[in-house]
């Protein structure tokens, strides 16, 4: 299916290891890795999956990043919530994407949750566990609706309802105490949000919004910042559009740049360019 | 291979101050001392949450009656929660050894009064006082007493929460837990908790948080005691068990329609 390309030695390379060692005994610290905190969540409904995430990200004690999105398209049907390294399930959930539509091509047919997750999973086993990525991933199918979480060892469950990241306790608390079978679509989307907030609310590596992402057989409907219980409560009256003329100018120049270069036109007369082989007819 | 053997933990054991919960703080006492005295700086036999809150009529505090030595399930049959006087109700979790001495040296406390003859006792705030520094100063020796203690009371109208750490941090509040609580518990407490419950309504939030403790704390049982300060003084239930489901389709036949999944 996924056509290696080139040569893979077997098993993991460990020249990198012995690199960050040395690196280490001459106390150069490693630079502050971009996580996501996190709360993620999902929950099997009667008729699909809804998915939900917080949006905050964070490099050490600072919140990097307000409002990133967390919830990771994998195919038209499939979605993935991602917590770790944002790198990580950023770029991990990218490849599998691409290696899934060109697996759509080949077969003709909607991709499979269980493709992505056994995919998922066999790329972060590989990398035992340094690859960090903590995933909900989440798809309707033609074998129906299905939820599944994947850890960063390369262990996988599945589930109807499922939390992971650092909120994962204050959202599985809501979600014990709340969940039902046969949920409707209201009921779900109720219940991934409060077990969202109450990650944001107790968890200081989860905060700002709510993102919901309903996947059903006709397809998604991506909700994001569907809750922003966490507004600017101070906003500057005279607002913060600061028209021309605002900043005095103390001085100017202006250079010629004709004067310090030449300039050509490079651009080929009509007619005069090549069509490309892939143009032409056979 | 069935791994190490559940007997005397030899290397690190999960307890109370500690978890697995990436981020969440965990304790550690490991002193390099070379003289010839050695103090416990390990929990062996521990209780798991308390859990507190404040209603209409005063307090409820609740707790499994669960000891665990290590991964093993050792005694099912502990009282952690203990009448102080007629007015303070403590709930203890970690070390049992530990709240074995703290409940004979309260007793010593509540003796005392008792010789004063003048029939008044310590009010709640006073007991949580002297806990906290008789917590701290153990703390400051680098010989802790391996302990998070709940205690609620109420004296002349006045309900008392409180919760004191083995670290000698101590705070005041509303709603408390301890250990695997303050995740799993207090969330809820924060969404659903309002000072004027009624006696019912605390205790269906309680046992609404004690089942999620049964659900995902490993050293938890289905075996739980609430108890219940007010102005007549202290109730402490007798030990029942929570419904609780485990029959969801979904559990049954995970991979129905994911054929290659695990």
């Amino acid at each position: 299916m996924a056509a290696v390309m080139v040569e893979e030695a077997a098993g993991f390379s460990f020249d990198l290891c012995r690199r960050n060692a040395s690196l280490d005994k001459l106390g150069i610290k490693p630079p502050n890795v971009r996580k996501t905190g996190t709360t993620i969540v999902g929950v099997v409904y009667k008729d699909g999956v809804v998915l939900g995430a917080d949006t905050r990200a964070t490099e050490g004690d600072i919140v990097c990043d307000k409002n990133c999105e967390k919830i990771h398209y994998i195919a038209p049907n499939i979605w993935c919530c991602g917590a770790g390294t944002a790198a990580d399930t950023e770029n991990v959930t990218g490849m599998i994407s691409s290696t899934l539509e060109l697996h759509r091509y080949s077969t003709g047919r909607r991709s499979r949750v269980v493709t992505a997750l056994t995919l998922l999973k066999e790329h972060l086993f590989k990398y035992q566990g340094h690859v960090s990525a903590a995933l909900v991933l989440g798809g309707v199918d033609n074998t129906g609706p299905h939820l599944h979480t994947v850890y960063p060892h390369g262990s996988t469950d599945t589930l109807p309802y499922a939390t992971m990241g650092s909120g994962s306790l204050a959202a599985m608390a809501v979600f014990e105490a709340k969940y039902k079978e046969n949920l409707t679509r209201e009921e779900a989307i109720d219940l991934v949000a409060s077990a969202i907030k109450a990650g944001i609310f107790n968890d200081l590596g989860s905060g700002s919004n709510v993102d919901v992402c309903v996947i059903t057989k006709d397809g998604k409907e991506m909700l994001r910042n569907f809750e922003t219980p966490n507004p600017r409560t101070y906003n500057r009256s005279k607002g913060y559009v600061f028209p021309r003329g605002h900043t005095p100018v103390l001085s100017s120049s202006v250079k010629k740049l004709g004067d310090l270069v030449t300039v050509e036109d490079a651009s080929p007369a009509a007619g005069e360019l090549e069509a490309m082989e892939v143009d032409q007819k056979p | 291979m069935l791994g190490p053997a559940p007997g005397p933990p030899a290397a690190h054991v999960p307890y109370a101050g500690e978890s697995s919960v990436p981020g969440a703080a965990g304790h550690k006492f490991d002193v390099p001392v070379d003289g010839p005295a050695k103090h416990t700086n390990d929990p062996y036999v521990t209780g798991t949450s308390v859990l507190g809150i404040k209603y209409k009529d005063g307090v409820l505090i609740a707790a499994d009656t669960l000891a665990s030595y290590g991964s093993t399930i050792r005694y099912k049959s502990i009282e952690r929660l203990h009448k102080v006087n007629d007015h303070t109700l403590l709930g203890a979790s970690g070390e049992i050894s530990d709240y074995q001495y703290i409940s004979n040296l309260l007793e010593e406390l509540a003796t005392d009064d008792f010789n004063h003859d003048d029939g008044l006792q310590l009010n709640p705030k006073e007991i949580y006082a002297y806990l906290t520094r008789v917590l701290y100063n153990r703390r400051n020796k680098f010989d802790p007493l391996w302990n998070s203690l709940v205690i609620g009371g109420v004296k002349n109208g006045k309900s008392f929460l409180g919760v004191v750490g083995m670290i000698g941090a101590a705070y005041e509040d509303d709603h408390v837990a301890t250990g695997f609580g303050n995740h799993l518990a207090r969330p809820i407490f924060r969404s659903e908790h309002r000072p004027d419950m009624t006696e019912d309504e605390g205790v269906a939030l309680l046992e609404k948080c004690l089942r999620v403790l049964y659900y995902r704390d490993k050293q938890s049982i289905n075996k739980v005691q609430v108890a219940k300060v007010t102005e007549k003084g202290i109730e402490i239930s007798r030990p029942y068990a929570l419904a609780s489901e485990w029959s969801y389709q979904a559990f049954v036949d995970p991979t129905k329609g994911a054929e290659g999944s695990w």
